[in-house]
């Protein structure tokens, strides 16, 4: 076909998505977008066909976060574009690529408030890095390329590009633009030579300091230039939530998670520090706790790519922007020579943290009734499916659990919705991930509350032959809420019971929803199940893991407290006297 | 009191870019005091003066974010000094046969002039920093001040060269 030749918007459309290399995408037609889903019955692009737009969005999250490459979703105008706008803020929090299509009303009809119009260019600005609205054929090609350059190149983040019907309909001739410069987006890869001199020596006169390791790592595919710097440094690393494997949970540096369920030894090690070594992370509320109180002693090494983290949260002794891998390239070779005239000693600063973490570690109670604990559900999950496997969050306290009791030990094996904390993400995630990464054994791991929320892309797995297994940690609660009410609301439990252990009945649902559907009410059945579960590989799986209601998730730093005051377990807070620095 | 600071923004002209800035502003709980856009000598990029009251770190936290939006071309604060700063005010003012000569005085005065007559009240324009624009105001109160509008702050670095165009090279 000649480049002169001319085609439909929504052929140019599709022949931009061809070139822009995407493989999959997940979506549901409608009236605005319908053109498009026209070429896309003809094109060598996979469309999945959820049963939400709301999956669509997360499951190209998932397919992102598993596979580092862009996730695309594409959805009708109006309800289909609104339905998207959940997803595409939760992957922008947590620096996700995604690209979202949406199908817009005519361009004469915009303004009109005509049938399925939602103004989503609009809706969607303070949620994406950037959105385009397209209403002239002749503008799609570039607006694609533009749309996946901005979602997979510096901070990545959602982009949305929102294309009027006409646009689609009318006559164009397609031109992808070879090479995409815009002048306003310039993402700085490199920082500058003094700022990694600053750095060297800083991290040449720490006696205590910290690798603090967040998501940012994982995004730039940095984990084997992590290993050195942490190698050739010998400082303790944490690694976020959003870090979870950046950096193997068996290494014997590594604390664990910081933050409001974060091991004693990595909060009380960021809490002790006199430098964090920041890679990738951004001061979440989360993770520093009470902001005035967090790491007070400590000199602040900030790497990001995004300008604007700098100094947002907390003031920093050294900024170094650029893409991590190249900073910490560039860093190696200057520490190495800083460390040839001293290397400070940091067997003392070891001496700490090695009790905090052999006096406090990470640990549950068996429920004392004999019914099953939740922990040790996930624990064995992590145990036999390995550290090769992808396992994917909703949002809770199962969440926690997993982050604390799987053991991760590879990049991109540990997806959840850290910034924007979506209830409902894991089951749709789950999806995009294995999709992605067809030949990895993926499991979500979710709460009943959660599950509630999107099950119905099992459907989805199910018809399109992609057997993920999902875990329910039955609580037949809301649970983190429940722990909440505990704690801070005199166990008065107001709507947090679900009753899920009655209805709905997991397991059924499953096999309705085309799944094998298990049972798992006792610690005896546990691995069987869960090894039942791995020999499944034609279907989706459920397992309804009917678990103890009131285990917590420990430690627990309260929200607004100080990361100093962290509590153990119940009214157990850790003695620090022995340990003052 | 005042921590105002006058940002010059270069942002490329295309539609909802105003939006954008003003929900990046609202989001993230910047006051905007003034705001004013106009085109530039190339119709494709447009200048935006913003004036808001920030300090310090707060300040750096604007220029960053407001950086990010891919519309934005270049962010620069101006400083006072090095920069010209007016404003535009139109203002009606009520005059008797005994006022009028006083009011007409002040006018001149404050290099101001009428725009507008009429049997009982005079419409003065005039341009300057917020300061002569204030003094002005503040003169010509006791007269009774009928109806005032102002623009917002249009400001530009003093000297020959642009220094805040400099480092974007365009995409053609």
């Amino acid at each position: 076909m000649n480049m002169t030749d001319k085609i439909t918007g929504a052929q140019s459309l599709v022949k931009a998505l061809e070139h822009a290399g995407v493989d999959v995408m997940f979506g549901i037609p409608g009236g605005a977008i319908l053109p498009a889903y026209d070429p896309i019955f003809d094109s060598k692009i996979r469309h999945i066909l959820v049963r939400h737009e709301q999956g669509a969005g997360h499951a190209a999250t998932g397919y992102a976060q598993a596979t580092g490459r862009v996730g695309v979703c594409i959805a009708t105008s109006g309800p289909g574009a609104t339905n998207l706008v959940t997803p595409l803020a939760d992957a922008q929090m947590d620096s996700v690529p995604v690209v979202a299509i949406t199908g817009q009303v005519a361009s004469h009809a915009i303004g009109t408030d005509a049938f399925q119009e939602a103004d989503i260019r609009g809706i969607t600005m303070p949620v994406t890095k950037h959105n385009f609205l397209i209403t002239n054929p002749d503008d799609i090609p570039h607006a694609i390329a533009a749309a996946f350059h901005i979602a997979g190149t510096g901070r990545p983040g959602a982009v949305l590009v929102d294309i009027s019907k006409d646009a689609l309909t009318n006559m164009t001739t397609f031109k992808w633009p070879e090479k995409i410069s815009l002048a306003g987006y310039n993402p700085v890869m490199d920082p500058t030579d003094a700022a990694i001199k600053e750095a060297a020596k800083l991290i040449a006169q720490s006696t205590s300091p910290v690798l603090y390791v967040g998501g940012g790592i994982i995004k730039a595919n940095a984990s084997k230039q992590l290993m050195k710097l942490a190698e050739l440094t010998g400082a303790p690393v944490v690694t976020t939530l959003m870090a979870r494997g950046a950096f193997p949970d068996s290494h014997e540096q590594h604390l664990g998670m910081p933050g409001m369920h974060g091991t004693v030894a990595a909060v009380t090690a960021l809490q002790k520090a006199d430098l964090l070594i920041t890679l990738g992370a951004r001061f979440d509320d989360r993770v520093t706790g009470k902001i005035s109180s967090f790491a007070p002693h400590a000199k602040i090494i900030h790497a990001d790519i995004d300008p604007a983290e700098i100094g947002k949260v907390r003031a920093v002794d050294v900024a170094l922007i650029g893409d991590l891998k190249h900073t910490i390239k560039a860093l190696l070779p200057e520490l190495e020579s800083v460390f040839k005239k001293s290397k400070p000693d940091l067997t003392t600063w070891w001496a700490s943290c090695s009790e905090w973490r052999t006096k406090y570690p990470l640990g549950y109670d068996q429920p004392s009734d004999g019914s099953l604990s939740p922990q040790y559900v996930i624990e064995r999950i992590g145990k036999i499916s390995g550290p090769d496997s992808i396992y994917v969050a909703g949002v809770g306290q199962h969440q926690m659990w997993a982050s604390q009791f799987v053991g991760y030990e590879n990049p991109r094996t540990w997806l959840n919705s850290g910034g924007l904390g979506t209830m409902g993400y894991a089951v749709p995630a789950a999806m995009g991930a294995k999709v992605g990464a067809p030949d990895t054994v993926v499991w979500a791991i979710d709460g009943d509350g959660c599950f509630q929320m999107t099950n119905q892309e099992l459907v989805t797995c199910a018809l399109n032959g992609i057997p993920i297994k999902v875990a329910i940690i039955n609580n037949e609660s809301l649970g983190m809420v429940r722990q909440w009410q505990t704690l801070f609301y005199n166990e008065r439990f107001s709507n947090t019971d679900l009753h899920s252990k009655r209805v709905p009945d997991f397991a059924k649902l499953a096999e309705a929803m085309g799944c094998v559907g298990l049972h798992c009410d006792t610690k005896e059945d546990v691995d069987r199940v869960i090894k039942e579960a791995m020999e499944i590989n034609d279907r989706p799986v459920v397992i309804d893991f009917n678990v103890h209601r009131d285990a917590m998730v420990w430690p627990m730093v309260a929200a607004g407290a100080s990361n100093d005051d962290i509590v153990v377990a119940k009214s157990m807070a850790p003695v620090w006297d022995s340990q003052e620095l | 009191m005042s921590n105002q600071r006058t940002l010059s923004v270069l942002v490329e002209n295309s539609p909802g870019v105003l939006a954008r800035i003003a929900a990046l502003f609202s989001r993230r709980g910047y006051n905007i005091d003034s705001l004013a856009v106009g085109p530039t000598e190339d119709p494709n990029i447009s200048r935006m003066t913003i004036v808001i009251d920030v300090q310090g770190h707060a300040l750096e936290q604007v220029i960053a974010q407001t950086d990010k939006l891919i519309n934005v071309l270049s962010i620069v604060e101006l400083d006072p000094v090095a920069s010209v700063q007016r404003e535009l005010l139109l203002v009606k003012v009520t005059t008797t046969a005994e006022t009028r000569s006083q009011v007409l005085e002040t006018v001149q005065l404050f290099r101001a002039k009428v725009v507008d007559v009429a049997k009982d009240a005079v419409t003065i324009e005039a341009t300057g920093n917020s300061e002569k624009i204030h003094a002005l105001l503040r003169v010509l109160e006791p007269y009774g001040i009928r109806e005032l509008v102002q623009s917002g702050l249009v400001a530009m670095e003093r000297g020959l060269k642009p220094g805040n165009t400099g480092n974007n090279s365009s995409n053609d």
